[in-house]
């Protein structure tokens, strides 16, 4: 189980997360939805520790991650497995270095138990054979694919995805989505995603939460979320350009304008 | 006045923050190198990029700083026929001052500006966070074994530099001024004491970890795509310039009063 408890974090004095509280149940997927910037991968990176709160804690099972030291830290990472928005995969080296990173590194397993357990992954992904490739070679994705891949070599409790369909075709994306719900029954992981594509937060997810200047304002499960009045939320899944989000913009935009010709 | 004295104090205060974010990543990549396990591949694989890589470049400026250095001293001490002089001149320069100093700059330029692009990209794409999550440390995999590779192929490289930058003044000194072979050697090597072999090969190390450093903290801390790892790039080798240039006068400075 993951709790955010009361998390603030600012960037130049810009306040993007506002004490935020949110558990992630054990087992479920969790999927957070907000416009782009709204603090989403922000929150992610806190979940594994890259970044670190102004205020507030984040407990693992229980674990207090403010407590932790750097090694405590590395080992909590290592029940972590992390997709991010753009693959992130390691461009200087192959598919299968990228993919047994972890192992390579952390475990003392033989080239060959190593080769084998990429080769899992990459089988669990639906990608098999590609070991030497290297990420230049492979399309946008197969590459999502194959950072999956690497995400879950470690065989991790918690999976994080950052806008895991972004950047792909419809096709593409609805195959990451039936993969990631493939990765949940066969590996029976917790997951949290990140996305502002709907279609996959409605197919992926147990619950959603929806982030709005710097808070979770609504969390319900896709039904509740589909069926909800309020109109912040409203205005975002049905992805019209008017309603509350937008008017806000306007009414700053119109400020600036006027502090500046006065 | 007072926009003045906050753009001085700003200017401060970045430098400030700057040499301590610097030194803090020193100190930390000394830490790590100490740290095992030792990655032997990594630290081989940079050793190539550093340091082999850079040998035919080394060898063209050395060369030729090596010739310019006889032909120019030629021109004053033919005047006072002091011409058996040259090949001291050449040798102690070399040792002592131009053969550190030019394989530095042309490895910042060349390495500097490598290792800053290459970090700047990976940060930029999120590589090193990736990194991070895989639970290994940016610093002990990606700046440690740069550094070692760094700290022992400067040293090498300079001493193929001054030794090929003789071999320039060589073949200015007997086929164009006229001094023989034995004359040639006697006056290049007798002048020439270890301390200035030392002094010479102490300041590359001091100029391996400026380069190091700068260019990596540079590159890992990018920020805003392609235009910010240019930017990088650019400060990477600027600063490594400006700091190679300033060091080796403090130390010219130290050990003449040695």
């Amino acid at each position: 189980m993951i709790e955010v408890k009361k998390v603030s974090k600012s960037f130049n004095n810009r306040l993007v997360l506002n004490e935020i509280d949110l558990t992630v149940e054990k087992g479920e997927t969790l999927v957070i939805i907000g416009r782009s910037g709204c603090g989403k991968s922000v929150l992610l990176k806190h979940m594994i520790g890259i970044l670190r709160p102004d205020k507030g804690d984040l407990f693992i099972d229980g674990i207090s991650m403010a407590s932790l030291s750097g090694k405590q830290m590395n080992q909590l990472r290592m029940r972590f497995g992390m997709l991010f928005q753009f693959a992130a995969l390691f461009d200087s080296m192959t598919v299968g270095e990228n993919v047994g990173f972890a192992l390579i590194e952390h475990t003392s397993l033989s080239h060959r138990a190593i080769s084998e357990r990429v080769e899992e992954s990459l089988e669990l992904v639906g990608l098999k054979g590609i070991q030497d490739l290297k990420p230049a070679e492979l399309s946008g994705g197969m590459k999502k694919r194959v950072a999956l891949a690497r995400a879950i070599c470690m065989r991790p409790e918690f999976l994080l995805y950052d806008e895991p369909t972004t950047g792909l075709d419809p096709i593409m994306a609805d195959a990451i989505n039936d993969l990631i719900n493939e990765l949940h029954d066969k590996l029976k992981v917790t997951s949290v995603a990140v996305t502002h594509d709907m279609v996959s937060a409605y197919k992926i997810a147990t619950r959603i939460a929806m982030m709005y200047q710097g808070r979770i304002i609504k969390i319900g499960t896709p039904d509740e979320i589909r069926n909800t009045q309020d109109p912040v939320v409203r205005q975002f899944i049905t992805g019209s350009a008017s309603g509350p989000i937008t008017d806000i913009q306007f009414k700053s935009l119109e400020q600036i304008g006027g502090d500046r010709s006065s | 006045m007072r926009a003045f004295v906050q753009s001085v104090g700003k200017g401060a205060f970045d430098s400030v923050q700057y040499a301590g974010g610097t030194f803090t990543l020193f100190l930390r990549t000394l830490f790590w190198i100490a740290v095992p396990p030792f990655r032997a591949r990594h630290v081989f694989e940079q050793m190539v990029k550093t340091g082999v890589d850079s040998f035919a470049i080394s060898t063209l400026t050395s060369f030729f700083i090596g010739v310019v250095i006889a032909f120019q001293s030629a021109y004053q001490m033919m005047k006072v026929n002091a011409d058996i002089y040259i090949p001291s001149l050449v040798s102690i320069s070399m040792t002592r001052e131009i053969g550190p100093i030019l394989t530095a700059l042309v490895v910042a330029g060349r390495v500097g500006a490598s290792i800053a692009a290459e970090l700047g990209s990976m940060k930029v794409t999120e590589q090193i966070d990736a990194l991070e999550t895989l639970a290994a440390n940016p610093v002990k995999y990606l700046v440690a074994p740069r550094f070692i590779a760094l700290f022992t192929m400067l040293p090498l490289l300079t001493i193929y530099a001054d030794f090929v930058g003789m071999v320039g003044g060589y073949l200015v000194g007997v086929y164009k001024l006229g001094l023989t072979h034995s004359i040639y050697m006697k006056m290049t090597f007798e002048p020439l004491v270890l301390k200035d072999i030392f002094t010479g090969l102490f300041k590359t190390l001091v100029f391996a970890s400026i380069i190091c450093v700068i260019s990596c903290f540079e590159g890992m801390r990018v920020e805003g795509g392609a235009e910010g790892v240019g930017n990088a790039t650019t400060k990477a080798v600027v600063t490594s310039f400006i700091l190679i240039i300033v060091s080796d006068a403090i130390f010219t400075i130290v050990f003449y009063f040695l």
